[in-house]
């Protein structure tokens, strides 16, 4: 019987007393993982992930931390990759002053369709951002500077402060890995802020944040431009990754690919989107070359998720016995 | 300003006031024609049975409705067409009939997402959460005021149902409003709670005015200085607790006996 008087396990499970410096073990290795996985791993494909990670990253602080669902982040994503390929290649600009200005008009573009949007909840914040963007994807289709179908094509890397150039595939990776950091800190810095604070509190009772004054549609929009800007981070990388900008980019399909990566991994939590954009670019990758559709594979995927882990495969596990023991937490 | 310093000496001054408030919902009139003076250190009951509009009228006050017809006027300025986070920030602040707490909040943070605003600490999205130490102090201040710092730590989720009260009163405190709504503070709570809570309500009273909704009539009998009865959505009667508890009205339609 003694061996058996282990205590009932409660509810709140505390942390491991070393449950931080694991974190940080974990965080390192992820880094070194950054560093050397071109030895083993396709590059380009590298880039492609860590291009969508960063993009599904940047939904994730919407759907996640501000608890807003955008059916239209293709816009930003897509219409970045447009307007970082147009400066670059047309205009001659650096690629680091390419992608600030995809990073900003992302953020116009943000502004405008957040504006618009942020005014309803729910279903109906989906649909207006959708509609939104299909507006901006019709655009692109029309506009001269992004050759409709063709797209803009063979864009020039150039290099990076005058410096480095970027032709070569590896110095292009460890910008683009470098870029990735930087967007993940800033969203981690954003959601852990004063801002992000009255995000959570907004997202846990808008009606008590209002009574205490806070007019929670500007908060909602400080959050809704700074995920587009993230997202034209993201897509403005991508231009320069792949050398082309596409509709391809800005399809609602695209809108649609990243509520998937995010879902799959799992919302509200900064691991989970990354993870779950690693499973949709590399089902995509090998499952591109098979007879099979890779639709088909990755619908089956994403309803045995939203079936068996709920919370997302990395939410499952940091909600699970172990990862609390290792103090993480899920904002969802 | 002449005026206003003028009002400031006559004895009782009104903060708060609607004209004529009325609201319909789709053909439905849940509150006409009512008219109402809060003044300043003095607490104000709204009482009625339920159904009466009472949750309406703080719905109406605070701006979370629209008012059909009508006007409020705060602190001399109108707001009849304000917004409710405006309302907020100019010194109306209200409770909620549920408890309204950030459940996953700690009851610090909970303190401290109120202290944010006024203290200009809620728009930095650059700055680490550290930075929000500074208002610990005045946070903690408050939660030792109203009974709570052996729970300071503990998520708000995780209180009872009076303490999550008591913490909503804390956090709405912490904006040092000029008027303070609370609809129902005592409901659901046991008989100690009660009693503080009564002692809180009438020592914040002292610098502000109070409007508030309670059915415990011991309460508003032991606190209120001023009664307004409410019923289908219009005043059936005003004055101190005993003018109104005698008006045979009052009785009848409160208590549903005239006995």
């Amino acid at each position: 019987m003694s061996a058996k008087s282990e205590p009932i396990p409660s509810e709140e499970i505390s942390a491991h007393p070393q449950a931080a410096t694991i974190r940080k073990v974990l965080v390192v290795v992820a880094l070194i993982a950054l560093l050397i996985a071109p030895q083993f791993l396709y590059p380009i494909f590298l880039m492609k992930l860590l291009c969508f990670a960063l993009f599904a990253s940047a939904f994730n602080l919407l759907l996640g931390y501000t608890g807003l669902l955008s059916f239209g982040h293709a816009a930003f994503f897509g219409g970045a990759a447009y307007f970082t390929a147009h400066a670059v290649k047309v205009w001659g600009w650096p690629p680091e002053m390419g992608i600030l200005l995809g990073v900003v008009g992302a953020a116009a573009l943000g502004l405008v369709i957040g504006a618009i949007a942020i005014r309803r909840q729910g279903i109906y914040f989906a649909m207006i951002t959708l509609a939104l963007a299909q507006m901006f994807y019709f655009f692109c289709l029309q506009a001269k500077f992004t050759h409709g179908e063709d797209g803009i094509q063979s864009v020039p890397r150039g290099e990076l402060f005058g410096l480095i150039n970027l032709q070569p595939t590896m110095n292009m990776y460890y910008f683009v890995a470098a870029v990735f950091v930087i967007g993940l800190l800033i969203i981690w810095r954003f959601v852990n802020s004063p801002f992000g604070m009255i995000l959570k509190s907004i997202r846990e009772n808008e009606q008590r944040a209002i009574s205490l004054g806070y007019s929670v549609a500007r908060y909602k929009l400080g959050a809704f431009v700074m995920s587009a800007a993230l997202a034209g981070l993201a897509g403005g990388m991508k231009a320069l990754v792949f050398q082309f900008a596409t509709l391809t980019d800005v399809s609602w399909q695209m809108s649609g690919e990243v509520i998937l990566m995010t879902l799959l991994g799992g919302i509200g939590t900064l691991a989970g989107p990354i993870f779950g954009a690693g499973l949709v670019v590399t089902l995509q990758n090998y499952l591109a070359t098979s007879d099979f559709p890779v639709t088909i594979i990755t619908g089956i995927v994403f309803m045995v998720c939203v079936l068996l882990f709920r919370r997302g495969l990395i939410g499952e596990f940091f909600a699970s016995k172990l990862g609390r023991k290792l103090g993480f937490r899920s904002e969802s | 300003m002449t005026q206003a310093a003028v009002t400031t000496q006559s004895a009782p001054r009104v903060v708060l006031s609607a004209r004529g408030l009325g609201k319909d919902f789709s053909g439905f009139t849940a509150v006409n024609d009512v008219n109402l003076d809060v003044e300043h250190a003095r607490i104000h009951a709204l009482i009625g049975p339920n159904g009466a509009g009472k949750t309406t009228v703080f719905n109406l006050l605070t701006k979370f409705l629209q008012p059909t017809r009508g006007q409020i006027t705060l602190l001399d300025t109108d707001i009849t067409n304000t917004k409710p986070d405006r309302v907020a920030r100019m010194g109306l602040v209200r409770s909620f009939q549920i408890s309204a707490v950030f459940p996953h909040l700690s009851v610090r943070e909970n303190v401290k997402v109120a202290l944010q605003r006024p203290a200009g600490l809620a728009t930095q999205f650059w700055l680490p959460l550290s930075s929000l130490d500074r208002l610990d102090a005045r946070a903690d201040e408050l939660i030792n005021n109203l009974g709570l710092s052996q729970y300071r730590d503990h998520r708000a989720a995780d209180l009872s149902y009076g303490r999550k009260r008591v913490l909503e009163i804390a956090t709405t405190l912490a904006l040092d409003p000029k008027v303070l709504l609370l609809d129902e503070p005592m409901a659901g709570m046991g008989q100690e709670d009660v009693q503080m809570v009564a002692d809180i309500i009438r020592n914040v009273a002292t610098e502000r005015a109070v409007l508030m909704v309670e059915h415990n009539l011991s309460v508003v009998a032991d606190i209120c200085d001023h009664v307004t009865v409410l019923q289908r959505g219009e005043i059936l009667a005003e004055g101190d607790y005993a003018q109104v508890s005698a008006d045979p009205r009052v009785r009848t339609a409160y208590m549903g006996t005239d006995e």
